[in-house]
């Protein structure tokens, strides 16, 4: 497949997504100074030694965002990739295998999801110790109750096909009828969703670092940023509206690549027209 | 608006033909994915003349263009269907050239439609009768009164039950075939000069098909309006038309009489259509022990509420075919499904090849379910659309043989070959082949597991006659190779005139008459066959008339 082939919006979006992945993995060898290090003066405007100026207590903000990014992205994804991965194949599961297994699995979902998130999540928290590993489980876990809903009803429609009949008359296991026949016909709202889960979990991440709850300082990550920067607001100064950009940007082309996956997965006849 | 108040604009009434098609062609652009677009053309250069009160057949198999021509004539393309050139004149006005309002003006009052599908097409949250009675308020034509005394009047003429009060009722409340006629009577009911028919039998069982089909015929004689009748069926199109024109990929291929169609046609495609579902097929006498062998089975859905299937017993010997007839609700499909195991038996005992079957699927061994494959009646959804054909057809050669590899490639692409198919479809998936390509790969699928016996499940009533005559002349070879049995479930007697050993002919769950072929369709003949035997179109003039009137003299007797 040639680039020339890829529409102009997905090309934005795999550029600007490469990018703040390659900031993420190489920030040590990109970014101009230290994570935590005083660099100049608080809130120094943008000049030739700090492009996008400094932060409420004088760090570098381009290194702060470079390392930002690292923390931020890394824990949406594996969050995003838990939530999804449990949420998957525990709705593919109860779809399948229905019966008591399905009511207990539902019942509890909806009992998650009876509790606003940002509250549970403050609360869990707030008790567990904020490192990135309880972060990670504890937002991936939430989210995988909509990731749950949704592969459940997306599986109960396909689990009624002739195709998955004809499997289980083969004398096919659950598994089998699981990834195999189910799984591909089921991932093209699955991607859909991927896309949006991810930048909710950017988002989430965000708003307990604004809160206090999420990345503990010195570490930087988006939230936070805008936390200790949103002072300067008051005053005239932008810092904090930089690692908010940094989160939109991130949010469109992240969701302009999916809905380009999405376009070629929903092709049946293998991509090749 | 302040001229559509006052009162219903007079039809424009010209001379000569109500409907003249002169050189119509008509396109659409398809979108392959990773090509340009491009233009297709789907009918070309089709003329027609249609006559006040007169009924012309449009006939073909799918893909003919016959949907696209009669919705052509109201001025309409479906889905993006363009109308790029000729003249549509309808009352002497160029369809192609009048704007959108003219069309609302002409759509419903001048042309109206009768769908395939009636239970999709009307609006479930709304009367019958405010539907029935829409279009005739819409164009001003009747007064509400007055359109639902006509609406009943329809009704009545239609041999509808309660016809002054069906109105009343909801789509869901009345049965598919009287959910036809009531969609008849709405076209009807705007007093049209021609009515577009598409298919509107063709989703109906055959008993209830020959009372629509005699109740259309008579509406459009009793008030004279002019038909185009769109089916695939030349049977069906024989009884109601006037003259029968016949296409392929959209273009004509002969126009002509009924008559002469039916019984000198000119062109050897017409031929084919007409000389179609012969196929000799010498019954075997039963054997000795039978392959399968259901005794007494009763099922049920719901936990025993409503009994689908009552004390069913039928032998299937090896290498003979079993065709289980019935209209829909009869309990054949039923009948399938307890005996593959996924609707376990109330009661009552299946065996197969000498042994008892566990009545649930779970119970069953792999060889038990290897021997006995089933095929389904929609293809299109029996294939998993993500999987290419050789991996369809490889997955039970893997599961049942551990076959892997090229060992496994081997014997796809001989399979392939089995079906008429070449190795180069192994790559293929599902949406990349026609429609009786896809069944030939399912029965490919059922061959791999080399089962002995495969359940038919109404394998060609979803596929045009000539491809259907296609697969069961397969079905009948590949018997003859592999010496497998089949148990062929079916509302067509064509088909099982063609194929079948025996026949049980089912009725509300019970099997009323089972026997070997000859036997079963030798008179005397109980209620239920005869009915079903009568009911079945016959590629004659004057079968409807005498269908209708025979059966009226049987219930005269009872």
């Amino acid at each position: 497949m040639s680039i020339a082939r890829i529409p102009i919006g997905a090309l934005i979006g795999l550029v600007l997504t490469a990018m703040f992945l390659i900031m993420a993995i190489f920030a040590p060898w990109i970014a101009p100074f230290g994570n935590g290090e005083i660099v100049g003066e608080v809130w120094a405007p943008m000049s030739s030694a700090h492009w996008l100026g400094t932060d409420n207590i004088g760090r570098d903000l381009l290194t702060r965002i470079i390392y930002g990014a690292r923390t931020t992205i890394f824990i949406a994804v594996l969050a995003t990739a838990l939530s999804f991965t449990l949420g998957a194949v525990l709705g593919f599961t109860a779809a399948v295998v229905g019966g008591w297994f399905d009511t207990i699995m539902s019942r509890f979902v909806d009992l998650l999801m009876s509790i606003p998130t940002l509250i549970f999540g403050l609360v869990v928290l707030s008790v567990l110790p904020s490192t990135m590993l309880t972060l990670i489980l504890v937002m991936g876990i939430l989210d995988s109750t909509r990731v749950y809903r949704l592969s459940r009803a997306v599986a109960v429609d396909i689990n009624v096909m002739d195709f998955v009949e004809a499997a289980r008359l083969r004398g096919e296991g659950t598994g089998w009828v699981i990834f195999r026949e189910i799984l591909p016909n089921a991932l093209s709202p699955l991607i859909s969703e991927l896309g949006l889960r991810f930048i909710y979990a950017v988002l989430f991440l965000s708003a307990l670092s604004f809160l206090g709850l999420g990345v503990q300082p010195p570490n930087a990550d988006w939230g936070g940023m805008v936390k200790e920067n949103k002072d300067g607001i008051v005053f005239g100064i932008g810092a904090a509206l930089i690692p908010a950009a940094a989160i939109a940007a991130l949010a469109i082309s992240v969701n302009l690549v999916a809905d380009w996956v999405l376009n070629r997965t929903t092709s049946l006849k293998g991509g090749r027209g | 608006m302040a001229e559509a108040q006052s009162k219903a604009r007079p039809k424009p009434r010209a001379e000569g033909a109500l409907l003249d098609i002169r050189n119509l062609r008509i396109e659409a652009t398809v979108y392959p994915p990773g090509e340009k677009p491009r233009d297709v053309v789907l009918v070309d250069d089709v003329s027609l003349k249609l006559e006040r009160g007169k009924v012309l057949g449009l006939i073909g198999e799918s893909g003919a263009g016959k949907s696209t021509i009669g919705l052509s004539s109201m001025g309409f393309g479906r889905g993006g269907v363009r109308l790029t050139g000729g003249e549509i004149l309808l009352n002497g006005r160029d369809l192609r050239k009048t704007g959108a309002g003219g069309l609302r003006r002409m759509r419903g009052r001048e042309v109206c439609y009768v769908a395939q599908s009636a239970a999709a097409a009307f609006n479930p949250a709304h009367k019958l009768m405010d539907q029935v009675v829409e279009a005739a308020l819409e164009h001003r034509v009747l007064s509400r009164a007055a359109a639902e005394k006509r609406a009943i009047e329809l009704f009545r003429k239609l041999s509808l039950p309660n016809p002054e009060t069906i109105g009343e009722r909801y789509p869901h409340q009345v049965s598919g075939g009287q959910l036809q006629r009531v969609m008849t009577a709405m076209a009807l009911c705007s007093e049209p000069d021609l009515i577009v028919f598409d298919e509107p039998t063709t989703a109906l069982d055959v008993t209830t098909q020959i009372d629509v089909l005699a109740a259309i015929k008579e509406a459009i004689r009793d008030t004279h309006v002019a038909a185009l009748y769109i089916t695939h069926d030349l049977a069906v199109v024989a009884q109601v038309s006037d003259e029968i024109m016949v296409l392929r990929h959209g273009k004509l291929v002969e126009w002509g009489g009924t008559h002469q169609i039916i019984k000198e046609p000119r062109q050897a495609y017409t031929n084919a259509l007409v000389s179609v579902h012969q196929i000799e097929h010498q019954e075997h006498a039963p054997g000795v022990t039978p392959v399968l062998s259901v005794k007494n089975v009763t099922a049920s859905y719901g936990g025993g509420t409503v009994k689908v299937l009552k004390n069913v017993s039928v032998d299937v010997f090896p290498g003979q075919t079993l065709a289980v007839v019935g209209e829909s609700g009869s309990g054949k499909s039923t009948l399938a499904r307890a005996i593959t195991g996924l609707l376990p038996p109330l009661e009552g005992s299946i065996t197969f090849d000498g042994r008892t079957l566990g009545n649930k699927l779970a119970d069953r061994s792999r060889d038990d379910l290897r021997e006995l494959q089933m095929i389904y009646q929609m293809a299109d959804v029996a294939m998993n659309p993500r999987q290419t054909v050789g991996t369809i057809i490889g997955r039970p050669l893997e599961f049942y043989f551990k076959m892997h590899g090229r060992e496994r490639d081997q014997r796809v692409a001989e399979l392939l070959e089995k079906i008429e198919m070449g190795k180069g479809y192994a790559d293929r998936y599902p949406a990349e082949l026609s429609g009786g390509q896809k069944q030939r790969v399912c029965i490919a699928r059922a061959l791999a597991a080399k089962p002995k016996l495969i359940i038919c499940d109404e394998v060609t009533s979803a596929l045009d006659p000539l491809v259907a005559h296609g697969i069961l002349e397969l079905l009948l070879g590949l018997q003859a190779e592999e010496d497998v049995a089949y148990l062929f479930i079916t509302h067509d007697l064509a088909t099982v005139k063609s194929i079948a050993d025996s026949i049980a002919v089912m009725y509300r769950g019970e099997v009323v008459r089972y026997g070997s072929k000859s036997t079963v369709l030798t008179p005397p003949f109980d209620d239920y066959t005869d009915l079903l035997l009568r009911s079945v179109p016959e590629m004659e003039i004057g079968w409807l008339e005498k269908a209708i009137q025979g059966r009226k003299m049987a219930g005269a007797g009872n």
